[in-house]
């Protein structure tokens, strides 16, 4: 029989009960890999349930480096009697399951082609476990352990992260490296190990991190200086609320009252939760809040008025797969309209895209940043992938130098020396960006009426039309300027190699890079560029000036992006080629590759009938 | 209606503790219907915060949408204010108070508003215990869209189209108190005696303070067969009794009829006294406040003045422990852990 073989770069799935503890050990073989050196990406894949149904964790190991999801699953540890049939089949020809024997396979699940490796891990569990929890959380630890063997994982690595794992609960340790090292043994006993596809130590990571995007969107607002925070549960944002309470709980406790220096109101629903942020935001405190896509549909009406009222307001939305409900545990990048222009009337929204937990964090600063230098909305496009799974990437930054950027606040100073009339909205620097005051700063000047109607460069209501038009062009110019305070997209080559580009953003970068390597690798050179935000600058018009043809690679079913830039920039729709990757699960550099080869390889095939002049 | 503001005072009255006259607390020219309920609780709140020494920019005045939330823009012209969206005022005066404890939280809306676009931010606002007062101006009509009934139209109560309304009333009142408000008030527009002490008292109660004030609508639900007219409320009032709300170490200098008095000190020292009307009422009992509404109601006659208040009353600062002053005025230093902290923070994530 063939086995596959190779020294780190594989993909192994688990197949587990949810509610069953698998996530920690799980987390243990990740990490492993991590600190043996070597390149790891781990997916959840979980469903919308708190106990009981099939979840997987996907790990693909890669000594390239190469961070995207991988179709083809070489090793799978099947611990779900209900998706056994299905998980026993997904696996490569050649490849590995390890299984419970306890009992015996069923005859028609069993493969020719692939190589099973039966654990007794229910039998072992009884003899050794009276408890039955601790039965079901042990069995997780011991097939890690057999893991260790199986994969060459260093033993001591396994054990280190059980002692960091359970520090401060320190009578838990010593059971668990008991757990691990019954499997290890039942493994080197019973099979030859290590087996022909291994991992083997390297020094690839440096000093990177692995953490989650939304867990580095808490503590990017803890740092930018973020203090009041409303929001309403929903999938899969809530973890960036519950990291920066985490964080902030640990940093931003005042040391000698034991007070907080911060706020956070679980509101009634995403209305109230974006009112709450409008609110501390006028009133002159950073705020945020974080959602997902029905989140945005509710948050709509109030992300108008910031727009027009002009306060700032950050936004994380992280995404998942619509519409409506949808798939709530699924990934995709599909609000991109809801977000560009979300709201009636004519709107504009100011959208950062980060790739990975580094920008998360880096965006989340900056988009405080922003919000408060524009006046308005700033929506960083975060989804499922990015917010919930651990990403390897470079460690957290922050220069002890830099400075908030409140934006334009005139302080009771500058009101006192004034000597003309102050106007909310009057554009005194020409970049469309008006002076506001804060509530209370002064005693007779700086007052105004902040409303979602009409107003003149005074702040008060009007309905004449020349007015009107001036203020929605004044926002107009302050779009302008936003192009050149967003982050700049990013290329990945000196100057253009070929007549084709790639076009992608945020979770789809690390597949497309590998899409670009192999394409390269098939003889197709291609260029790649990364939007990192909307408004779009002219960086981007040049990128798809000097290619024939641009592939937008995005995750949603519509080609959302391709068709803001046709819009935005004025684009012959016909250069853009949508790339639409949107099942939900994450994107891989194959399906990449492939929609590529299938419309440059079709534009190369003469018809077999001439078309009819 | 008027198209210019008077700015004739008479040369005989005398500024405030802090030296404001009281045209420092008026605002813009009012643009609503001539004998309009809001102008008369405008008038209340500038007078209100004129005798309670409140610096005028210190408030925040909040609204929603409707003829009540366009309001504010008439009175206390050196305070910011925020017209927000339709039911949606209470979640940014959270997030104002969130911001900043020291400021004085103004929240006007209307029945439109709080009762049915915005009921649920009404009910939860209760819950927070915010420090501020949360004035509807209620005339059980939608004035802006022409006169539609609200969802505080009594039974049987008809405006101007003439077609009595069928369905239940919400009691605003009685809904504060379930929700957890920690002052809880009814006035009425046309009783500026007993209206300016009740918003006194509540701008100085430290927690959620809710008013309901039946101002009427003169245009389209003043009618005969209307529940809110002036002169329908004029006849089917009742009163808990008329307040003074006296700050600490001064003398009490009106005399009532002795036994009468009921007093409840607050957290700064101050009393707020009340004068009995309604005996059975026990001010400090959210039961008794129930049920003096409930019984009110059964008798065909609408309670004002003060129903509930809790003197033990502790704000949402208070309840999550938040620091002393404005959290907008942290700056970097106090807010930014800097890299150090990053370093111990990366050492975790490897």
């Amino acid at each position: 029989m063939s086995a596959i073989a190779a020294v780190n770069d594989l993909v192994i799935r688990f197949a587990n009960v949810n509610g069953t503890g698998s996530a920690s050990a799980n987390g243990l073989f990740a990490k492993a890999c991590f600190r043996m050196g070597i390149p790891v990406t781990p997916k959840n894949v979980f469903p919308s349930n708190i106990q009981g149904l099939p979840t997987w964790y996907e790990v693909r190991v890669s000594e390239k480096g190469y961070l995207g999801r991988r179709e083809g699953i070489d090793f799978i540890v099947c611990m779900n009697g209900q998706s056994l049939a299905d998980d026993i089949a997904s696996v490569r020809s050649g490849g590995y399951v390890l299984y419970d024997n306890s009992k015996p396979l069923d005859l028609r699940l069993e493969r020719s082609d692939v190589n099973f490796i039966g654990i007794p891990l229910a039998a072992i569990c009884r003899d050794e476990y009276p408890d039955l929890r601790r039965r079901q959380l042990m069995k997780n630890v011991i097939y890690i352990g057999a893991l260790a063997a199986l994969l060459d994982i260093e033993f001591e690595v396994l054990k280190d992260l059980i002692g960091d794992q359970f520090r401060g609960k320190d009578k838990l340790i010593s059971p668990n490296i008991h757990a691990l090292e019954i499997g290890y043994r039942y493994a080197s006993e019973h099979f030859s190990c290590p087996l022909a596809v291994r991992l083997e130590r390297r020094d690839l990571v440096g000093d990177k991190i692995m953490l989650e995007g939304n867990a580095a969107l808490g503590i990017g607002s803890v740092y930018a200086g973020a203090t009041v925070v409303g929001w309403y549960p929903i999938t899969p944002s809530t973890s960036v609320v519950d990291a920066f309470e985490k964080y902030a709980n640990r940093l931003r406790i005042d040391a000698g009252s034991g007070e907080k220096k911060f706020a956070i109101a679980q509101a009634e629903d995403e209305l109230a939760a974006m009112g709450i942020v409008i609110g501390a935001s006028w009133n002159g405190a950073r705020a945020f809040t974080a959602t997902s896509g029905p989140g945005v549909s509710l948050m709509s009406e109030f992300l108008g008025l910031a727009y027009f009222a002009e306060v700032p307001v950050v936004l994380f939305n992280i995404q998942r797969a619509g519409p409506s409900t949808g798939m709530p545990t699924r990934t995709q990048q599909s609000d991109i309209f809801s977000c560009a222009y979300a709201s009636h009337g004519d709107t504009k929204q100011v959208l950062l895209f980060p790739e990975d937990p580094r920008e998360c964090f880096d965006m989340a600063a900056e988009s405080f940043d922003l919000a408060e230098r524009l006046q308005t909305p700033v929506i960083v496009m975060s989804d499922l992938d990015l917010g919930m799974n651990e990403f390897l990437c470079d460690p957290l930054v922050w220069d002890d130098e830099r400075q908030y950027d409140r934006g334009k606040v005139f302080s009771q100073q500058q009101l006192e020396e004034m000597s003309e009339k102050f106007g909310r909205y009057k554009d005194i620097d020409g970049d469309g960006i008006a002076y506001r005051t804060y509530p209370g700063t002064h005693p007779d000047k700086g007052a105004f009426f902040t409303r979602g109607t009409s107003r003149d460069p005074y702040a008060a209501y009007t309905e004449k039309s020349e007015v009107y038009i001036d203020n929605m062009e004044r926002l107009l110019r302050k779009w302008e300027t936003a192009k050149s305070l967003v982050p700049e997209p990013q290329l990945y080559q000196q100057s253009n190699t070929s007549k084709t580009g790639l076009l992608f953003f945020g979770t789809s970068t690390a597949s497309c890079l590998e899409a670009r390597d192999q394409l390269v690798e098939e003889g197709t050179a291609i260029d790649c560029l990364r939007v990192c935000a909307f408004p779009f600058n002219q960086t981007i018009e040049q990128f798809i000036a000097g290619h024939d043809q641009v592939f937008v690679v995005e995750q949603n079913r519509d080609g959302q992006l391709r068709k803001l830039l046709v819009g935005e920039c004025d684009i012959n729709p016909k250069k853009l080629i949508s790339v639409p990757l949107y099942d939900g699960m994450p994107i891989t550099a194959r399906q990449v590759v492939d929609h590529v080869n299938a419309k440059t390889r079709s534009a190369l095939v003469t018809p077999l009938h001439k078309q009819p002049a | 209606m008027s198209y210019a503001k008077s700015t004739f005072r008479h040369p005989a009255l005398q500024p405030n503790a802090l030296g404001y006259d009281k045209r420092a607390y008026e605002g813009g020219l009012s643009t609503l219907c001539a004998g309009c309920g809001h102008d008369s609780v405008g008038a209340a709140i500038v007078q209100a915060c004129f005798e309670a020494n409140i610096e005028p920019h210190k408030v925040a005045k909040i609204s929603g949408i409707g003829c009540s939330s366009k309001t504010p823009a008439y009175f206390l012209g050196k305070s910011h204010g925020f017209n927000s969206v339709h039911g949606r005022m209470p979640s940014v005066a959270t997030g104002a108070n969130m911001a900043s404890r020291d400021m004085v939280y103004l929240g006007v809306s209307g029945d439109g508003d709080s009762a049915s676009i915005g009921f649920g931010q009404f009910a939860h606002v209760n819950r927070r215990n915010l420090n501020m007062l949360y004035l509807v101006e209620n005339n059980g009509c939608y004035g802006l869209t022409k006169g539609q009934d609200s969802a505080t139209t009594d039974v049987g109560s008809a405006s101007k189209k003439g077609v009595a309304n069928p369905f239940t009333a919400i009691d605003l009142c009685a809904t504060a108190l379930e929700m957890g408000a920690t002052f809880v008030a009814r006035s009425f527009s046309g009783d500026k005696e007993q209206l300016v002490p009740l918003i006194t008292a509540a701008l100085r109660h430290p927690g959620f303070a809710f008013i309901d004030v039946l101002s009427p609508c003169v245009t389209f639900n003043n009618t005969g067969t209307s529940t809110k007219s002036y002169d329908y409320v004029r006849d089917h009032v009742a009163t808990t009794g008329a307040i003074d709300v006296i700050p600490m170490q001064e003398e009490i200098t009106t005399d009532y009829q002795p036994g009468s008095r009921h007093e409840v000190t607050l957290h700064d020292g101050s009393v707020v006294h009340l004068y009995k009307g309604d005996v059975e009422l026990d001010v400090t009992d959210k039961e008794s406040a129930q049920a003096a509404i409930r019984r009110h109601q059964q008798q065909g006659s609408v309670l004002t003045g003060l129903l509930y208040m809790d003197p033990q009353s502790r704000d949402f600062h208070q309840m999550i422990n938040s620091v002393k002053g404005p959290l907008r005025d942290l700056d970097e230093s106090a807010l930014c852990p800097g890299q150090k902290a990053l370093d111990a923070i990366n050492a975790s994530f490897r």
